[in-house]
């Protein structure tokens, strides 16, 4: 027998889904987001995603060529970074500070630390937050969306030259007779002014000309065919979704003038954005379920806390950023209990029918005690 | 309506789903016929080897004794041939190594019945009895760990049985010697659980089937019915698990049907239960009365490699090439078949010849080709991403991403100590979802090996 037998270790089946498949899908759910952005904020909107991202792609290639990173490039992560983090700049970002935010996401947030799978943060919020500090301004500096003629004409401080001081929006804005507040966000006008945003310019921000991000809806949509397909956790966006509005409602409920109501807290800014597509990053979020469901809290709570209590308007991205770091701890303190080693509570809980002989069948079990359970994991399809 | 059994606590956490695969559900028991050599490897289950205590040259009638070992943990073999012992010494084994077997030329012209076996009463036999019974048997779990079973069936004396659970799940895909056993030979089931009742003092004993072989649950709960009309007094019950692998393992079965966690490190005795496989039980009915040793078993042979999948009475002993020869194994014959498992694709053992023989603990042959292999190979392996699937799939509860960073680490001590490497049963539930293809069980199981060897 000289047939050119192999031999290897079972399993010798596999499930179909591979990295590069979760990857694609996440992108693919990213491009209706993407598409309505440039919708709503024109060509800049379209020339900073395609930089951002170009940039990252580029940064990628880079450092897998000379090897200090592991992964290829079709594993499409640094396309999501870049996604990411063109959707979190203000669309009218200086371009060539797009490009420097997404070669620090690459570089700083991942190649840094090995490549994919062994960074600690975010590396879109990497990229983000060395932006902020560099250019505080362009950063906060906001343009409506649906200006008319978006599409045929960039907003000037798009095309800033690089080092230079980007042209002035809002001059720009006082001259197509719209004042400079409607180009700040809902929440710095809340933070700053006292104004609270309505609920439908929030969701779609199709009534008027309100600076907001890309669409919450869409994204919850987007993120719910995530969920589904099992190509991201649905607990941490619940978990931090639910600790935000708790956080909130308490406050709101303590001080209603003082406080604004949780649906606002929740809609407006990047929360959405954070929560699903951000704190959702598999590398950087525990790989436990219980611990993903601490370190969505612990986000949702650092997000409202720092909304409320700092001189910023925003705080998704300190909040991922603080919950990135603490991820190995978390993971460390909510190992999960393995079969057989729990409190034999949990066992009698879970008793479908008796032990001992005086045999019940399961029909007439499930008769007398439909037992409720907690929802556990989700059985696989 | 499997969510809502499963949010009832009816199957245990965690588990995968692969596809199932069974293409030979359908299909009746075949016989092989005999080869004209057969090879009994000497150590064909846990426990000690018996020795040989027939000679080369020796003629033997099927079913005639050729080794035993007075240990306790321990079987014995009989002749699967009437003929000529041509040789004892060293034969490939499945593992890869050469082990110790008796080759043994069938007469041409036998009729191959068994002449040895006397047929016997036990209708009055003590369990005491039963135990020896099954022990000249030389039955072993045929589900594939092949434990021996008059092991598993004794009760330590300050221990108490009510329940035999008898395992029908048969969780792993391609397989279904077991459902054909059940639908084809109930009547035999029937009749060895009862010994295993008598046996083990058992007062009640529950089938455990997957719900994807409906067909076996009917036939089964008419065979009790019958019995019962019959005149037997015993308490069987069939239940229909949910399909999930593992759910054959004796752990997962037990949380399936009472909700019950088993103790870690514990046995199912620790509960007052014995499990068992329904190959071996209804092989035990069979076997029992006639006074006969376990001379072959079914085996599935299967895969996209073989041409007339179906599952077949093989003699034990037979050379695998005379096996797939028969089944068609058009991939061998085009020297195209490119992996060829023992077993289960999850948990099969793949070989690396086809001299090897089909033994006591082989449920099935699995032939895939060049062309089923290509998706895995060109399979890139990433490091962990951390998504969490192997942790959501470990029927243990464990933690397999750490475990296997820790293994790349070489950080055995650590796993054992606080990540509970030693609850792994190697399942191959998380190498079968990892998205970055890191080969998680295989490492485990290179760590729990060499953690032995410093134990030792
Ligand atoms: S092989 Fe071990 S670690 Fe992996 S899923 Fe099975 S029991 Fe868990
Ligand atoms: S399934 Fe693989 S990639 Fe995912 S956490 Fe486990 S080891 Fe890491």
């Amino acid at each position: 027998m000289s047939a050119p037998i192999e031999i290897r270790s079972a399993p010798h089946v596999q499930s179909a889904k591979t990295v590069e498949t979760i990857m694609r899908h996440v992108v693919y759910s990213l491009l209706p987001i993407c598409a309505f952005y440039v919708f709503q904020y024109g060509v800049s909107a379209l020339a900073s995603i395609v930089v951002v991202t170009g940039a990252c792609l580029l940064t990628e290639r880079f450092f897998v060529g000379t090897g200090t990173q592991a992964g290829r490039l079709p594993d499409y992560s640094a396309v999501i970074t870049g996604l990411l983090l063109a959707l979190t700049l203000p669309p009218g970002f200086p371009l060539w500070m797009g490009a420097v935010a997404g070669i620090v996401a690459i570089a700083l947030g991942k190649a840094l630390f090995g490549g994919i799978g062994f960074n600690v943060f975010n590396p879109a919020l990497v990229g983000r937050a060395f932006v902020q500090a560099a250019f505080p301004t362009a950063i906060a500096t906001y343009t409506p969306s649906f200006l008319p003629g978006r599409f045929a004409e960039f907003i000037p401080s798009t095309h800033a030259v690089p080092l230079m001081i980007p042209a002035d929006a809002a001059l720009w804005l006082k001259a197509k007779s719209l004042d400079a507040l409607a180009g700040a966000t809902p929440l710095a006008k809340w933070k700053f002014d006292g104004v609270l945003a309505n609920a439908d310019e929030l969701l779609t921000s199709l009534s008027g000309h309100m600076a907001v991000g890309p669409s919450p809806l869409l994204i919850l949509l987007c993120g719910a065919y995530l969920a589904s397909r099992r190509f991201m956790d649905w607990r941490i966006p619940l978990a931090v979704l639910g600790s935000a509005a708790l956080t909130a409602w308490l406050l709101y409920a303590f001080d209603a003038t003082r406080y604004p109501n949780p649906f606002f807290m929740l809609f407006s800014g990047g929360l959405i954005l954070g929560a699903v597509y951000m704190a959702t990053d598999m590398a950087t979020s525990p790989v436990t379920p219980k611990g993903m469901w601490v370190y969505g809290a612990l986000i949702g709570l650092l997000t409202v806390v720092i909304r409320y209590y700092s001189g910023l308007p925003e705080g998704v991205m300190y909040a991922i950023l603080i919950a990135n770091a603490a991820s190995p701890l978390i993971e460390k303190i909510t190992q999960p209990v393995p079969f057989g080693r729990g409190v034999l509570d949990r066992v009698k809980k879970r008793a479908t029918y008796p032990l001992n002989p005086g045999y019940i069948s399961r029909e007439e079990a499930n008769a007398v005690t439909p037992k409720k359970r907690f929802l556990p994991n989700k059985p696989k399809k | 309506m499997k969510l809502v059994s499963y949010f009832r606590g009816e199957a245990f956490q965690r588990g995968v789903h692969p596809p199932s695969c069974k293409l030979t559900a359908e299909r009746k028991i075949r016989r092989l016929p005999f080869p004209d050599r057969v090879t009994v490897p000497l150590s064909q289950h846990i426990g000690k080897t018996p020795r040989p205590i027939v000679r080369v040259g020796q003629e033997v009638v099927r079913g005639q004794p050729i080794a035993r070992s007075d240990e306790w943990l321990s079987v014995p073999h009989h002749a699967p041939l009437s003929g000529v012992v041509e040789f004892i010494g060293l034969r490939p084994g499945m593992r890869g190594t050469w082990i110790e077997a008796i080759v043994i030329r069938a007469h041409p012209g036998a009729t191959q019945e068994d002449l040895w076996g006397r047929p016997r009463d036990l209708s009055q036999a003590s369990g005491q009895d039963i135990l020896q019974a099954i022990w000249d048997t030389g039955m072993v779990g045929l589900g594939g760990a092949a434990f021996p079973t008059h092991a598993k069936l004794s009760v330590p004396k300050q221990a108490k049985v009510h329940t035999l659970v008898v395992n029908g799940c048969e969780c792993e895909p391609y397989l279904t010697c077991d459902h054909r056993v059940m639908v084809e030979h109930a009547t035999d089931l029937i009749a060895g659980i009862r010994y295993a009742m008598r046996a083990t003092g058992a007062v009640r004993s529950i089938i455990g089937v997957e719900d994807n072989k409906p067909d076996a649950v009917l036939v089964l709960r008419q065979a009790i019915a019958d019995a019962a009309v019959a005149g037997v007094s015993e308490e069987i019950h069939v239940e229909a698990v949910p399909t999930k692998y593992p759910q054959g393992a004796e752990k997962m079965l037990i949380t399936a049907l009472f909700g019950a966690e088993m103790p870690a490190g514990g046995l199912p005795i620790a509960l007052g239960m014995v499990v068992s496989n329904v190959g071996t039980l209804a092989a035990l009915g069979k076997l029992l009365p006639l006074g006969q040793g376990l001379t072959e078993r079914v085996v599935t042979v299967t895969g996209p490699g073989v041409a007339k999948p179906g599952d077949y009475r093989v003699i034990l002993g037979t050379p695998l090439k005379f096996v797939l020869d028969y089944a068609g194994a058009s991939a061998v014959d085009a020297m195209d078949a490119r992996q060829v498992i023992l077993g289960g694709p999850m948990m099969g053992q793949a070989i690396a010849s086809l001299d090897v023989p089909i033994t006591k603990g082989v449920s099935g042959v699995l032939v895939f080709r060049a062309e089923d292999m290509v998706e895995r190979e060109a399979r890139q392996t990433y490091p962990c991403i951390k998504c969490g699937e192997c942790v959501e799939s470990c029927p243990m509860g464990l933690n397999p991403s750490t475990l296997g960073m820790l293994a790349a680490k070489r950080e055995y001590e650590l796993m054992g100590e606080k990540y509970f490497l030693g609850d792994c049963f190697e399942c191959g539930c998380c190498t079968y979802v990892c998205p970055s293809n890191i080969p998680l069980v295989q490492q485990f199981r290179v760590a729990k090996q060499i953690l032995r060897e410093k134990a030792a």
